[in-house]
């Protein structure tokens, strides 16, 4: 396999924060349109390996290429550019801002308006404004919030938030989605139709990697799942094989390896 | 866009209340007062772009207001040239002070802008006082001619008024375009949560940096037009504590508003007119209103108190 027929591809990283070994020479790669899980219980390093991967720190050693080019030396925000979209393990929105104007906020990339631009507000600007709000309103009813578009983020309750969450970085177009715990906090009716948004992005072109609790819901959407215990990638293969491996289950259970 | 055209029916309002008031009142005390108000205005307005909308804070405000006012003094008396041509000097020389500035310190998250203004701003005024054969030093400068338009002279506070009324107009209304822009929200997401807003593809530091260059810019214009009013302009105007009462009337004004920026400029152009014991404990004023914002509203006076009344909804709620 040649890392260029993957979206994406983690080459053996590692990332040490003082002590703490959060990922360990891990590696693992995502074909185009997969979705693919990754668990692994609490304080495994799931989050720390988005943030390696969206550009918020680099790891110690090791590489990931993003369409066969390493992302090192990248900004978050171009990364972004490039197509790598996420949301946060705690939500984070734009709290004073609109529902609405979050998602506006996600179209930044894909917008170009600046504050010249803003002042004299020539109709080429006027017009990307206006897609960009027809593109906003789009996304927010895909997720099915068009009718909040206009209360404040803040107001909306935990579920929806983290549906906003999506609508946002959906709006930047990406081609690779990471969702850092979807579902938490989410009743099982939200959660199925996160399930369902879910194979709906997929079916838009779209690569997800899923960090998810809900067995579920993982083993129902992903096509395959890799799983970290303490920073180690000990599993990786489709959901059935997961469901049955011992690792995962002592992982999972704390029984002794 | 909503929003804006909202806004445009209250400039027009605000438009004609001013005409009004500008062509009304005879009382040249008064006058000079608005127009101060009207350049405190602008002032306040400059910090709320970069403090109130991107969250950033600037605590040497009032040294791009004095480079504003002595690269005009200097350039328009000691070597004659039109006021009109020091105007984009003087501004182009405050958005070139404010990238260098920046340029290091809004790489990072946190109050490195602050630190680095401080610093800048107590630099920046040792230079007016002791640089003497240009700037006049401690005594000042005197001798700032009027601005002019052929032989039209601003040289009646009626006409001043007008000026600078017209001139804070304006930027009510480019600064409402700025925010209800892309740009705008991009600022906004910075200020409500920096991280996230560079993981939805926003260039933070190059963000955080063009507003400030604004910023800067329209202090220094605020500097122009004092400048060509008082015909005299001394360091003590542009000193730690002038900075520190544009940052004051931001808050007490409201942040992320720019009619709040009126609010504060008017309330701390007026308290020391009014009550003349102000002036000898304005500083400790000052210090306590952003001591008590600061420990009980952290967001900012409009912010804070939106934030207490939902918490308290919320409450009730449940
Ligand atoms: N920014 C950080 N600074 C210090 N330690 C961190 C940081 N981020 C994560 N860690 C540590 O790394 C380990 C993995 O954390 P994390 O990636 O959040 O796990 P998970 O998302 O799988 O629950 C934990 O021990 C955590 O305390
Ligand atoms: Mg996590």
């Amino acid at each position: 396999m040649t890392s260029n027929a993957h979206l994406l591809a983690i080459d053996s990283i590692s990332k040490a924060f003082g002590g703490v070994q959060a990922i360990d020479t891990v590696s693992f790669a995502l074909s185009p349109e997969s979705i693919t899980g990754l668990i692994g219980p609490n304080g495994a390093g799931k989050t720390t390996l988005f943030n390696l991967v969206t550009g918020i720190f680099p790891p110690d050693s090791g590489d990931i290429r993003f369409r066969g080019e390493s992302i090192s030396g990248k900004a978050v925000h171009e990364l972004v550019g490039m197509g790598l979209g996420r949301t946060f393990q705690n939500v984070e929105l734009f709290s004073s801002m609109s529902v609405l104007e979050n998602v506006l906020v996600g179209l930044h990339t894909r917008t170009s308006c600046g504050i010249i631009g803003s002042v004299f507000r020539t109709p080429r600007l006027v017009k990307e404004e206006r897609r960009a709000r027809e593109r906003a309103l789009e996304l927010l009813d895909f997720v099915g919030l068009a009718d909040l578009a206009h209360q404040r983020s803040s107001d909306l309750p935990f579920g929806w938030q983290r549906l906003l969450e999506l609508a946002r970085a959906l709006a930047s177009k990406p081609d690779l989605l990471l969702l850092d715990e979807p579902a938490a906090g989410l009743n099982m009716g939200e959660t199925d139709t996160l399930g369902e948004l879910i194979e709906s992005i997929r079916k838009h072109g779209i690569t997800v990697l899923l960090v998810e609790h809900d067995m579920a819901l993982t083993m129902k959407t992903c096509d395959r799942i890799v799983v970290l215990d303490r920073g180690k990638k000990i599993a990786e293969g489709p959901p059935r094989t997961i469901q049955s491996d011992e690792a995962v289950m002592a992982a999972y259970l704390g029984k002794p390896k | 866009m909503i929003r804006t055209d909202k806004h445009l029916i209250a400039c027009f309002v605000f438009a004609a209340a001013a005409t009004a008031t500008g062509l009304l009142v005879e009382n040249a005390y008064y006058l000079q007062v608005m127009i101060f108000i009207g350049i405190n205005t602008l002032l306040a307005l400059s910090l709320n772009m970069l403090m109130g909308y991107a969250g950033q804070i600037s605590l040497g405000h009032a040294a791009f207001y004095g480079i504003g006012a002595y690269t005009t003094a200097i350039l328009s008396t000691t070597y004659n040239i039109s006021p009109w041509l020091a105007l984009p000097a003087a501004v182009f020389t405050a958005m070139a002070i404010a990238y260098f500035v920046g340029r290091p310190t809004l790489r990072l998250t946190g109050y490195y802008l602050a630190m680095g203004t401080l610093g800048f701003g107590i630099i920046v005024n040792i230079i007016f006082r002791e640089w003497r054969s240009v700037t006049g030093g401690a005594s000042g400068f005197v001798g700032i001619p009027p601005l002019e338009i052929g032989s039209f002279a601003f040289d009646t506070d009626r006409r001043y008024f007008f000026l600078v009324w017209g001139v804070v107009l304006f930027f009510f209304i480019i600064c409402r375009r700025i925010i209800d822009s892309r740009v705008g929200r991009a600022l906004r997401a910075i200020h409500d949560g920096e991280h996230a807003a560079a993981a939805v593809g926003v260039d933070t530091a190059k963000m955080k940096l063009k507003i400030f260059v604004l910023s800067a810019a329209m202090a220094s214009l605020a500097g122009f037009l004092y400048a060509h009013q008082i015909f005299f302009i001394s360091p003590g105007t542009f000193s730690f504590l002038a900075s520190i009462r544009i940052v004051t009337m931001v808050v007490i004004g409201g942040m992320a508003s720019i009619w709040g920026s009126l609010l504060g400029a008017s309330l701390l152009t007026l308290l020391p007119e009014w009550l003349h014991a102000f002036a000898d404990y304005e500083m400790m004023i000052y210090g306590l209103v952003l001591m008590l914002v600061m420990i009980f509203l952290p967001q900012g006076l409009t912010r804070g108190i939106l934030d207490i009344y939902e918490n308290s909804r919320k409450k009730n709620d449940k």
